[in-house]
């Protein structure tokens, strides 16, 4: 029986991916045209002049940080998987490595859209520590570490670093399928890069990152819980697009070692991460509303409003919870459906999109608050939204490539056996 | 609970086990359980053994936690004592989860062991017959019971030849009783007749 191991790229999938990208391109145009993304947002001039320019930088920062946490997030799983020996995803590993591989593009994507915004915009309702001249008293005091010197050099170091340490990790993937069978040479290196990214992905996604990138948008406010948090969002989402990935090749008629075990094992990772997810959000959110300090349920204010007078957006903040917590709780929670290949792909396309709204609900509502509520409105999600698919295009396209370049099992690996004959 | 006739075949290793279990089933013979050491990925599957409600026990368990924390707490902070802690509202549902969350695993985890105990009939000086005392050491112990329509010999011909390296017929005991392993003999001292393969 020949193995079906190379694969080559659909048409469907193709037409799919640029058509997700053209919507993305064009919503991004209609932004340059309409919005004046360069120009508005000094002074106190209110109306679609002055706001377009903040819309057009969130919908942009929104997406670029949400999807490139997601795809790197697929490295964290490789890295973790392989610092812990586990043997079992390699059956389908070629399949995170892939989407992993999207870091190339939407890393450098991101850091143009943050360093665009820092640098060259003048709109300031985002970030508003990147007005030095303006500073109140707090962000003078945090000045040290939310200054736009300190946001490059971190957010490019760190976006490199986690460059470098994917396409290194795959190189060595990529060398061991070359060598000879029992060569464990490569298996030991791939320890010892997982261990050195991990670290760098605890210094940054784990920690400092979520602080500068998405935290700073409400700069007065602070959570402990803010990184992990995000960590958890990110990560699920990203093994929901991983199970998405890996039950696709299965339909099509590849990746024949995973079978139902691999696939609920995945699923284990689904339900399990949400309820993490869940947990993190609650802890932020019961211990503000337990102290009840001004200075932090601020936050939460901007987000559900307060009694008798609900916020804006009070409708995703429910939705959030119900399709991120309550959907998978239920629906994944039996044995059965985490080999259901319907009932799985219907959950990680939801879990993705319930995740791309929690980062939407992260980043709008602050700006947004001090734009005034007749700025809140539909059509910024939409345009969230569109530009949210150019991004999904643009992963799909990118891993189907990255899927394309190499045969989709790593079979010199040591561990492959295990993968192979794997039992829950 | 009863005394059966039963004919045993003990396995050194888990890679003729797994075919003996297999070839065991499809020869119609009737397994009354297996013995291993450890515990073997794979092996209920391949005796056949259904799964276990175990977990539907959980769940019960765990939603009759959810629902004493629940009911308790609102009945005790709006109808029985209500206090004023902080300006927070008589029915704070956020401070109740962890509470709720915490019961909800108590009397799950609980409530399964304590399941898992009666379904495996384990208790404090409960006993039961394991055929062979190397079960609990390095040897895979596979029993078939002796029916009217069962040939003792035929099954013992059938077990050398999937690989085991010690065959036996014993009586045993299939329920429990209750004793001490260190102070009573008596599951040692039935006869036995050891056939080696």
């Amino acid at each position: 029986m020949a193995l079906k191991e190379q694969f080559e790229i659909p048409g469907g999938l193709k037409k799919w991916s640029y058509a997700l990208m053209g919507v993305g391109a064009l919503t991004l145009i209609l932004g340059i045209v309409f919005l004046h993304p360069f120009s508005g947002g000094h002074g106190e001039a209110h109306g679609a002049e002055a706001y377009g320019a903040t819309k057009f930088w969130m919908a942009l920062m929104h997406n670029s940080i949400f999807w490139l946490l997601v795809v790197a997030s697929s490295f964290f799983f490789i890295c973790a998987t392989t610092l812990a020996q586990g043997g079992w995803p390699l059956a389908f590993r070629r399949v995170p490595e892939a989407i992993s591989g999207g870091m190339n593009v939407l890393g450098p994507v991101a850091l143009v859209v943050l360093l665009a915004y820092v640098w060259i915009s003048d709109d300031h309702h985002i970030y508003h520590w990147k007005d030095a001249a303006h500073l109140d008293e707090k962000l003078k005091a945090k000045s040290g570490f939310l200054n736009p010197t300190f946001y490059t050099v971190l957010s490019v170091t760190a976006v490199g670093l986690w460059m470098w340490f994917r396409n290194w990790f795959r190189k060595n993937s990529l060398a061991e399928d070359l060598a000879g069978k029992g060569d464990t040479s490569f298996y030991w290196k791939s320890l010892a890069i997982a261990a050195a990214f991990l670290v760098t992905y605890g210094l940054t996604v784990l920690s400092t990152l979520p602080w500068m990138w998405l935290m700073s948008i409400d700069a007065h406010w602070y959570s402990t819980m803010y990184s992990w948090y995000t960590f958890a969002s990110s990560w699920v989402a990203g093994i929901s697009l991983m199970m998405l990935f890996v039950v696709y090749l299965k339909n099509i008629g590849y990746l024949e070692f995973v079978n139902d075990e691999h696939i609920h094992d995945i699923g284990k990772f689904m339900f399990a991460f949400s309820i993490f997810w869940t947990y993190l959000w609650f802890s932020q959110f019961m211990l503000i509303w337990y102290s009840n300090q001004p200075e932090e349920t601020e936050y939460f204010i901007d987000r559900v409003g307060i009694p008798g007078q609900p916020g804006p957006f009070k409708a995703i903040f429910i939705l959030n919870l119900l399709i991120n917590f309550l959907a998978p709780l239920l629906i994944l929670m039996k044995r059965g459906s985490k080999r259901n290949y319907t009932i799985v792909t219907l959950m990680a396309v939801v879990i993705i999109f319930g995740h791309w709204l929690d980062f939407y609900q992260m980043v709008t509502p602050g700006p947004l608050q001090e734009l005034g509520q007749e700025s809140n409105s539909i059509s910024h999600f939409l345009y969230s939204l569109g530009i949210g698919a150019g991004f999904l295009g643009l992963v799909i396209f990118l891993t189907a490539r990255y899927l394309a370049k190499a045969p989709l099992l790593a079979k010199n690996h040591p561990l492959v056996k295990e993968s192979v004959i794997h039992h829950t | 609970m009863s005394v059966k006739k039963f004919v045993v075949g003990c396995f050194d290793d888990e890679k003729t086990l797994f075919p003996a279990v297999k070839n065991t089933r499809k020869a119609g013979y009737k397994i009354h359980d297996v013995y291993t050491p450890f515990p073997i990925h794979g092996l209920d599957h391949a005796m056949g053994l259904r799964d276990t409600s175990l977990h539907t026990a959980g769940f019960i368990y765990g939603m009759t936690g959810t629902t004493t924390a629940l009911t308790f707490m609102s009945w005790v902070f709006t109808k029985d004592w209500p206090l004023n802690i902080g300006g927070k509202p008589n029915l704070p549902l956020p401070a109740f989860i962890p509470i709720v969350f915490e019961l909800t695993v108590l009397c799950a985890a609980v409530g399964m062991v304590l399941t898992f105990c009666y379904l495996c009939q384990l208790a404090p000086f409960v006993r039961r017959d394991h055929f062979h005392l190397r079960a609990t050491d390095d040897l895979f112990v596979m029993p078939i019971e002796i029916t009217e329509k069962t040939n003792a010999e035929e099954v013992k011909a059938f077990f050398k030849s999937a690989g085991a390296v010690e065959v036996f017929e014993k009586s045993a005991e299939t329920g429990w009783w209750l004793g001490r392993y260190d102070s009573t003999k008596k599951a040692f001292e039935k006869e036995e007749e050891i056939v080696t393969a």
